[in-house]
């Protein structure tokens, strides 16, 4: 092997740039990137979130509970994305085996449990006026709750599995196919609730056309929490490169040391 | 603050549940980091004076 | 691969506990939920085929690890990888045996449970049905949890957590398709996906078992 040639300094620094090859330049560019993401996100958030709840007008059917639009759409979305990006991320760690991209996916799951749990309270507590209880099994909660599921098999199956890259692995291969099984769920749950009582749901998306009021203040607060992703998975990524470039330290110190 | 009306339990809330948990959830990125940071800014630091 | 799956019914059924195990949970469920909601046949009629593929399927989630947890432990699982039968076929075999000595004697016991809950008539057809119909896709499902979990020396709890959220478009569409059976209604979509599920569960999950054991044996 070509490694036994050189000497023992040499054989460092190739460990070294081999080890950080991708995350280096994640590390430097996410580095640049993240003060300006932290100024936007506070920006949109800022903007969408002052404007709808201070400055939109009472809804029809909703009255002012239509402002809790505001942060149950925006947190919805983004749970779903998360869980979205969180595959893409697998199936780049699977085929390319870009180490940033595993630790990314597994950086953005407790962002996206988060989501899902904002969604799901703010959900409920939405629904309880609405429907004059907390829980209704409402096919799109549901399909949340069991996405929560998903996200909390997920991360235990990191936590787990002592070696990195085979946890990598093994999350992604669920990752994968937890989304099929996700994406069966969802229409599993709706034909489920086909026959009971059908509450109003609770959207004011593309079946009914969103006033220019509601719709501008709730598009900056969908930025936001997009914006609020991005940062927050920068900096878990950031975070995740760190740990593994310490934990792989630690065990040449420790080698060194025996 | 803007008339609420009936909803305004549900939407007060909803919202304070939601900054609640984005705050808790951004307070723990924040120190999952520094800590990881401190951590390997330590073991590099014991690197490079064993080194020279 | 008949001789593998020779082996695994021999070593399931001399080992006692998996076999007999999940029939027994399964009628502790059956007698525990009367008690819980009450005799009156009504009530009890209406949630049979509900609870019964609920006990059908934390039934089969009992002996999930038994499915490859043995053989990893002594190496076997090292050989079967190395053997000329692809690892495909290996889990395919091994989830066949847990549908054997699990899944086919809760499908023949539910309609005699059944009775404990006063299931109509009809639903002891339906029952049956959709139960043999699902039951392959719980054991298929259940091997891919597994085969996710197998180098973990307790990971019982987590193969439970990891597995349950798969099951639940199974559990929707059996138990619907069972209910709605028995209530004389059309029964054919959600017998359909039903069905469309299982096939698609064993004709697909093998790989994703296999790769997960192949990660695993590294």
């Amino acid at each position: 092997m070509p490694e036994m040639h050189r000497t023992k300094q040499a054989r460092d620094r190739y460990n070294f740039l081999w080890e950080w090859a991708n995350p280096v330049k994640f590390m430097w560019f996410s580095g640049l990137a993240l003060p300006w993401l932290v100024a936007a996100t506070v920006l949109t958030s800022a903007i969408g979130l002052i404007w709808g709840f201070f400055f939109t007008p009472e809804a029809v059917n909703f009255g002012s509970s239509v402002k809790i639009i505001y942060v149950h759409v925006p947190s919805a979305m983004m749970a779903i994305s998360a869980w979205f990006m969180m595959l893409v991320a697998s199936l780049i760690w699977l085929i390319r085996r870009h180490h940033v991209s595993a630790l990314a996916a597994k950086a953005a799951a407790p962002v996206g449990t988060v989501m899902t749990v904002i969604a799901l309270i703010t959900g409920a507590i939405w629904g309880e006026p609405m429907w004059g209880t907390y829980w209704a099994w409402d096919p799109r909660l549901t399909s949340f709750l069991i996405l929560f599921l998903f996200y909390l098999g997920y991360m235990a199956l990191w936590g787990a599995i002592e070696d990195p890259d085979t946890a990598a692995d093994l999350t992604s291969v669920l990752a994968v196919v937890g989304s099929v099984f996700a994406f069966l769920s969802r229409y599993a749950v709706n034909f489920w609730n086909q026959g009971l009582h059908q509450g109003a749901t609770l959207s004011l998306d593309k079946e009914e056309n969103i006033a220019n009021v509601y719709w501008i203040p709730l598009l900056f607060a969908m930025a936001g929490f997009g914006l609020l992703f991005v940062t927050l998975v920068f900096i878990r990524t950031r975070t995740e490169i760190r740990k593994r470039r310490t934990h792989a330290l630690e065990l040449r110190e420790r080698m060194a040391d025996a | 603050m803007p008339e609420l009306g009936k909803y305004a339990g549900a939407v007060l809330w909803s919202w304070v549940a939601t900054l609640v948990l984005v705050a808790l959830l951004i307070a723990m990125t924040w120190m999952q980091s520094r800590k990881a940071k401190a951590e390997l800014e330590a073991i590099e630091a014991r690197r490079k004076s064993k080194e020279s | 691969m008949i001789a593998l799956l020779a082996r695994d019914l021999r070593l399931a059924i001399r080992a006692g506990g998996g076999f007999g195990l999940g029939l027994a949970f399964f009628l502790i469920v059956s007698v525990l939920v009367p008690f819980a909601v009450g005799p009156e046949a009504e009530v009890l009629a209406r949630i049979a085929p509900g609870i019964l593929w609920v006990g059908a399927l934390l039934a089969c989630l009992l002996s999930l690890d038994r499915i490859f947890q043995l053989d990893f432990e002594d190496g076997s699982l090292d050989l079967l990888a190395t053997a000329p039968i692809p690892m495909e076929g290996t889990v395919a075999v091994k989830a066949l045996a847990h549908w054997i000595t699990t899944g086919l004697p809760l499908v023949l016991a539910a309609p005699v449970f059944g009775a404990l809950m006063s299931l109509d008539e009809r639903g002891y057809w339906w029952i049956f049905v959709t139960l043999l119909i699902g039951t392959p896709a719980l054991s298929m499902i259940g091997a891919f949890g597994a085969a996710l979990t197998v180098g973990l020396k307790r990971g019982g709890l987590l193969l439970s957590l990891l597995v349950l959220p798969l099951y639940i478009p199974t559990l929707i569409f059996g138990a619907e398709a069972a209910t709605r059976g028995i209530g004389g209604f059309d029964n054919t979509t959600p017998l359909l996906m039903l069905a469309g599920i299982t096939a698609a569960a064993v004709a697909l999950l093998p790989f994703a078992a296999s790769a997960a054991i192949r990660i695993n044996l590294r």
